[in-house]
């Protein structure tokens, strides 16, 4: 299942995650569990850019809220730089679909909420607060609330929010779903400068296939009822990426390929 | 209000008064059933004037004061205890609802009883109105945090209590503040049933009084100063909230950080 092409990046640096047959099952109401994620294994090298593709309920915001600590009651194994998730880490950054900013706080004061929550002293982590927010084009937008801010903005401040405390891993779950097409496309542009500049493992979770191929080393592909995987499929194209390479041969044939999973399955629907 | 709707709406007003001056004259309406506006105002200055109304008012101004914080400071307390311990909610809240439902004005005498003529009655009777609102409120306000903002909580590792002070608490405000402005309209109603039933002082009493006198022009004077109070304390309440939940400005056109 795990495809071994997959493995090329994580054979050249040692893997950051390690997912063992990871199952959940949620309650439902007439009784029957529902399975979320059945059988899920996949490893995620350090510095590696994965996507998760796949249809609405194959589970794919679920596997995120697992690897977060948010969502417990998983069973297999899923290890973090070796060590088992148990809970949240301040090791992992975690960006929502919405921009989930607290409304009085100020730009600079949302973008501090880890810090604050985990006591780590505003006052050394000004400086960096700071020049992230320099870095997504929102320098002099400190003072502003999020109300004054667009949808884009906002979902940088979460971004940035999420990279103050320097994480080893970022999760992002469906982070530009909300925004309009032209601004998606500044954003997946925008993050792959942010991982270049920061070295990051980035685990995004996405329904758009392009989106999936065109931000990542590996698309996770995934099927529903049960959630599982059903192909890893590593993404080639050179680095650094700009949109003309949406155009190319070799990117529509990655794209057909993952569509492929879902047109077997029936469920391509969007 | 844009100038010309507040224009029209004083205009109504004039018109109102106006036409309501005309008719006690046209119809030759006896002042023991509707006073006119003119001797209206004239016993609200002589009210005034001999100190009587301001002596009167200060009495209920006190109970509704004292009335509505006590009533505000225990609903927002049980509100905290209920939002956040679960069991609470279980074991006591059926009591407080079971408590609501019983008319105060029916229990006001027994307090009175219990209590006194003194204002230490009006207090109770009134802070048992304005508890209910700022209670209910709370509760639905602690758990009006979106899912998303306790997930994000939790996953920066936050404890309860970080949850509840920079979540839970701040979402809960707004909430909070419409409990605050019912109870506080409330209070004043609270403060007059009591004196109704059985007081020294205060304008619930001088409305009493005056209704055995038949002084109806007298009656209408106080009925202006309580509106007078209310719409102070709503004003007071709405000017409070503006600045404290600042984000949930009505319009959302503030341009903030200047």
């Amino acid at each position: 299942m795990n495809g071994d092409a997959g493995n090329v990046a994580s054979a050249i640096k040692p893997p950051l995650i390690q997912a063992a047959r990871l199952n959940k099952t949620y309650p439902s109401r007439d009784g029957a569990p529902i399975v979320a994620l059945k059988d899920v294994d996949f490893e995620i090298g350090a510095g590696e850019f994965v996507t998760v593709v796949g249809p609405s309920g194959c589970g794919k915001s679920t596997l995120l809220k697992v690897m977060a600590g948010i969502l417990g009651g998983a069973s297999g194994s899923l290890t973090l730089g070796g060590v088992p998730v148990t809970g949240p880490s301040r090791n992992v950054g975690v960006v929502f679909q919405a921009p989930v900013l607290l409304p009085w706080r100020t730009v600079l004061e949302n973008v501090l909420l880890p810090v604050d929550v985990q006591r780590r002293g505003r006052p050394a982590h000004l400086a960096r607060a700071q020049e992230l927010l320099r870095m997504v084009g929102l320098e002099g937008f400190e003072g502003r609330y999020p109300a004054a801010l667009s949808g884009g903005m906002q979902q940088r401040v979460g971004i940035v929010r999420a990279l103050i405390n320097d994480p080893d891993l970022l999760l992002m779950d469906e982070p530009f779903g909300a925004l309009d097409a032209m601004t998606r496309e500044q954003m997946n542009l925008d993050l792959l400068r942010i991982w270049n500049a920061n070295a990051k493992t980035v685990m995004l979770v996405t329904h758009s296939i392009p989106e999936a191929v065109f931000l990542a080393d590996r698309v996770i592909v995934m099927s529903p009822r049960p959630g599982r995987i059903t192909d890893i499929v590593t993404v080639g194209l050179p680095r650094p990426r700009r949109l003309p390479v949406m155009a190319t041969p070799e990117f529509g044939a990655l794209t057909d390929r993952i569509r492929g999973h879902f047109g077997a399955l029936g469920a391509l629907d969007a | 209000m844009r100038p010309f709707e507040l224009t029209l709406s004083v205009l109504l007003a004039i018109a109102f008064v106006g036409f309501w001056q005309w008719g006690v004259w046209f119809f030759a309406i006896a002042p023991i059933i509707i006073p006119s506006p003119w001797s209206v105002l004239l016993a609200l200055r002589d009210g005034l004037l001999s100190g009587e109304l301001p002596a009167h008012f200060w009495v209920t101004f006190g109970e509704v004061l004292m009335g509505f914080a006590a009533g505000a400071v225990f609903g927002l307390l049980w509100g905290i205890g209920v939002g956040l311990f679960p069991l609470l909610e279980r074991v006591v809240y059926p009591y407080i609802v079971a408590f609501q439902t019983v008319p105060k004005v029916a229990i006001a005498p027994i307090i009175v009883i219990w209590f006194g003529y003194g204002m230490t009655s009006k207090v109770i009777i009134t802070a048992t109105i304005a508890f209910f609102p700022v209670l209910a409120n709370t509760i639905v306000g602690l758990r009006a945090a979106p899912s998303d903002e306790v997930d994000l909580m939790i996953a920066l590792t936050a404890s309860r209590w970080q949850i509840f002070r920079m979540v839970r608490w701040p979402r809960a405000l707004s909430y909070i503040f419409v409990g605050l402005d019912v109870a506080i309209v409330l209070a004043v109603i609270g403060a007059i049933v009591g004196e109704f039933v059985g007081a020294q002082a205060g304008l619930g009493y001088l409305i009493l009084q005056r209704d055995f006198n038949l002084d109806m022009a007298g009656v209408f004077a106080i009925l202006v100063i309580l509106s007078a109070l209310g719409i102070g304390l709503h004003t007071l309440v709405t000017k409070l909230r503006r600045r404290v939940v600042f984000w949930m400005e009505d319009s959302g056109d503030r341009t903030i950080g200047a």
